[in-house]
């Protein structure tokens, strides 16, 4: 009793230190005029469009989520990681490789940072980059089809966390390891991490026209935590920034052992200068193994390669490459302002915020003001790095964005809020409470040098009571600030997918007028289309059977068919004839083990079945498609695997 | 009659611009298609106002028993009118010149609008018995076959002019840029017409 009543004071106590401005927002939310007001600035009327795409990462979903801002609506679920029964994506026959690694096919990961591909350092929408942090991969989402075309697998990487973040022109998308482990993989034991344990940078080139990915470099460091990261700008531009923890190199109870350090430090890369060393020959290639998959509009189908070695760089044999800047208390996000000259170092055990100037970090390394070494690295001079520190600005921040204003935005995770800061002055402008437990935040564009510093978008871990209650289990929530003002204002509550761990947004019309409506039918290069109706057809190839099947309202083509046997693997190859936008088909088999197919318009898809049961067994369209969609069925006939039955198929015969 | 000649010849060349433009545009649109789908009717055929229209237009035709739009090779008018359109505008400009020169008289002028307007009228009279077909002729296996209150039989017939509520579309059936520039054409040759004549009555 006695101590409860003492955590509750300090909880006061706390609250009233850190909250002083809070109080009247704090009691009830926002009521009366001041939420008429809100409501009107969240109101997108029947059939307007929002101003705003804001791509939500669904973390333990393995997903990608599409709302609109300001009206929170939720649009799509974009699958990347995870299978997903609702279209088939990781069932079907053509997204299989999709999700194979170098472990073999993984149904699920855990999907962190969006980034949109950027060009000169503003929004450009091409693509959407996410990494699964799980099982070490970089996911490429294609902005005209909203679909996953590329995934490329990070060797040597355990935990990929300081991912996937973009170069000012999407030169590179990045990746850090948080685990260390041993590189390359070996049986050892594991109280011999330190020195031993090794954790990778890895640099994915991005080509210019076509997106494609390929691991450029890995940078081999010291077997440090690497947290988070993002890309220097301006004129910072050509580095990179990662911070660390763990720099205690402990392997056990890690929220101990991996405190002590008073500073941690940010790892400063300069990545232009590796990649000259690479490109006249420098590095080294190691054995590896890692999947590349990459999905083709036009075949519909992904390949999935296996590649054997990776190129990698031992820090230590670059001089002047890498850099370490000491950064009190195990700083988590690691966030560089729009002009590129302020890295902002949030310190997660601690109240206060660390700011270091890009200029004064080459000015200390041009004047060799070094302070030690990490396993060769140079150490700069906490001093000489800093530019200034938010003092007590909250309790255990986060992650930091920017408006483009000059002001920034720190989530604080212990005190659940939101403070504005300038960035010049360092002094604290605002502060707004989150419900609850805040994590990212999101301003549009805020990983650029251009951000849109219209709304904030705070995304909670914790939800408890703001929503209707649905079990033990509930969506975490997110909420929506009007930051266009000095005070920040909130809007909108409204539940997330998944666990989001940050987001990217980006106003609508730099990406809505290429989202794309149909796939041509006269384009789709699939192996197994049936492009003109008169070819639909069954084949058998021993216990395999090939159905060629095409689907237009209202009907399947054949739509019976006869001579399969119990025993047979028939693959439903079914190509969707409509050319006219949001007409989809879908296709179920009773007791198909696997999923149903969700076909777009000119798509081919295919989808396995294993008939086990002698009988007539029907299948049919799962997406209302038309005012005849109960009649879009079909029969197989299957008889006993000794049966002598020949194939035939048919439409609109008796 | 110089400038009278100019004046037709100008006009009849109008007629050319058939071969670039539609003639006549039909737009369709439903709850369900906030951008209406269309076919443009050109002298040479019938294209859909956006790429995937006339398949479209079919996909629902059927439900209701129509026939496909025909493709050019299907209907003897996409071969006769453009040499009716293109004879016209030849036989306008042979009038003009020779009007130009003074060796006809201004009446051919309105002869030839006369005979343009008499031809027009015929195909204006052949579109419409096609909208009718099109329209009437339905397949008596039509998935869904609608009736009138009264328990007649509906049918399609698309406006020749107008706008139209049919089931769940509304349909918009105007003149395009072709027809215009004829309907201009045609009132060229008028101007001509009175022009070479006042240029007729001071020169003779």
């Amino acid at each position: 009793m006695k101590n409860s009543i003492l955590y509750i004071f300090s909880l006061i106590i706390s609250a009233s230190f850190f909250s002083c401005n809070n109080s009247e927002n704090s009691k009830n939310g926002d009521r009366g005029a001041l939420a008429s007001s809100a409501a009107e600035k969240v109101y997108v009327a029947p059939g307007e469009h929002d101003d705003f795409y804001a791509f939500i990462s669904g973390g333990y979903s393995g997903n990608l989520t599409v709302y609109g801002l300001p009206s929170g609506r939720m649009f799509k679920e974009i699958p990347v990681f995870s299978q997903f029964p609702t279209s088939g994506y990781g069932y079907s026959e053509e997204t299989k490789p999709m999700l194979n690694t170098s472990h073999g096919f993984i149904p699920w990961d855990d999907s962190h940072h969006p980034d949109i591909s950027q060009t000169e350092g503003k929004l450009d929408g091409r693509w959407i980059f996410i990494n699964g942090n799980n099982t070490p991969r970089i996911a490429k989402i294609d902005l005209k089809t909203f679909e996953t075309t590329e995934i490329i697998e990070v060797p040597n990487s355990a935990g990929n966390h300081s991912s996937s973040f973009v170069t000012e022109n999407t030169e590179y998308v990045v990746a850090g390891t948080r685990f260390s482990v041993p590189v390359p993989q070996q049986d050892m034991p594991i109280n011999e991490y330190k020195g031993k344990f090794k954790g990778t940078l890895s640099f994915i080139s991005v080509a210019p026209e076509t997106g494609r990915m390929n691991i450029k470099f890995q940078l081999i460091m010291p077997g440090f935590d690497y947290d988070l990261s993002h890309p220097g700008r301006g004129k910072s531009h050509g580095w990179f920034f990662f911070t660390t923890y763990n720099t205690e190199e402990a392997n056990t109870l890690l929220e101990v052992n991996a405190s002590q350090n008073d500073k941690d430090f940010i790892a400063a890369v300069n990545w232009k200068k590796i990649e000259e060393y690479v490109n006249n020959g420098g590095g080294k290639m190691m054995p590896a193994e890692y999947a590349h998959n990459v999905y083709d509009d036009h075949t519909h189908t992904a390949t999935s390669t296996m590649k054997k070695e990776v190129l990698t760089v031992d820090p230590t044999e670059v001089p002047g490459a890498v850099f370490l800047l000491p950064t009190p208390k195990s700083p988590h996000g690691c966030d560089v302002d729009p002009s590129g000259e302020y890295i902002i170092g949030n310190g997660k055990l601690s109240a206060d915020l660390t700011i270091h100037s890009f200029t004064k970090m080459i000015d200390a390394i041009e004047n060799k003001r070094f302070d030690g070494d990490a396993y060769g690295i140079p150490i700069l001079k906490f001093e000489d790095v800093l530019a200034g520190t938010v003092k007590q600005a909250g309790l255990g921040p986060l992650h930091t964005e920017f408006d483009g204003k000059g002001n920034a935005y720190t989530t604080f995770f212990i005190s659940s809020e939101l403070v504005k800061w300038n960035v010049e002055t360092q002094e604290v402008i605002d502060r707004q409470p989150n419900y609850y437990s805040v994590g990212h935040v999101m301003i549009p564009g805020g990983n650029s040098a251009h951000p849109f510093g219209k709304y904030a978008v705070s995304m909670n871990k914790i939800t408890k009571d703001r929503y209707l209650p649905t079990g033990p289990e509930l969506e975490h929530s997110a909420q929506l600030f009007d930051i266009s003002g000095d005070k920040m204002e909130l809007l909108l509550d409204f539940p997330t997918h998944g666990e989001p761990h940050y987001a990217a947004g980006i106003p609508a019309e730099i990406i809505k007028e290429n989202s794309q409506k149909i796939y041509k039918l006269a384009e789709n290069k699939h192996e197994y289309a049936t492009i003109a109706n008169g070819d639909a057809r069954v084949e058998r190839d021993g216990n395999e059977v090939h159905v060629y099947m095409t689907m237009i309202r209202s009907h399947f083509t054949p739509d019976n068919i006869e001579g399969i046997k119990v025993g047979d693997k028939v693959y439903f190859h079914i190509t969707n004839h409509e050319q006219d936008f949001d007409v989809p088909h879908g296709f179920a088999m009773i007791g198909a083990n696997n999923a149903e197919l969700l076909i777009m318009p000119g798509q081919t898809k295919t989808l396995t079945w294993e008939p086990k049961k002698v009988g007539v067994w029907p299948f049919y369209c799962t997406d209302f498609c038309s005012a005849l969609h109960q009649e879009m069925q079909g029969y197989i006939r299957v008889s006993p695997k000794d049966s002598n039955i020949d194939l035939s198929w048919s439409l609109g015969e008796d | 009659m110089k400038k009278a000649g100019i004046i037709m010849i100008l006009g009849s060349l109008l007629l050319l611009g058939l071969f670039k433009f539609p003639l006549w545009n039909i737009m369709l649109g439903a709850p369900q298609y906030p951008d209406p789908m269309g076919m443009n009717i050109y002298i040479t055929g019938i294209e859909g106002v956006n790429e995937f229209d006339i398949q479209n237009i079919d996909g629902l035709n059927h439900y209701i028993g129509m026939k496909k739009i025909p493709k050019p090779e299907e209907m003897w008018e996409f071969e006769v009118f453009p040499i009716v359109i293109g004879g016209m505008a030849a036989l306008g400009v042979i009038i003009g010149i020779l009007g130009f020169f003074g060796k006809l008289s201004y009446k051919w002028f309105l002869g030839w609008l006369i005979l343009t307007s008499v031809l027009g009228i015929l195909g204006m009279y052949d579109f419409n018995n096609w909208l009718t077909e099109y329209g009437t002729d339905l397949d008596p296996n039509a998935i869904m076959k609608m009736t009138h209150p009264d328990g007649t039989p509906m049918t399609y017939k698309p406006p020749l002019f107008g706008h139209q509520k049919m089931l769940n579309f509304d349909v918009d059936s105007w003149p395009h840029t072709g027809a215009y520039m004829l309907f201009a054409g045609m009132a060229l040759s008028l101007i001509a017409f009175f022009i070479g004549k006042k240029e007729w009555e001071t020169n003779n």
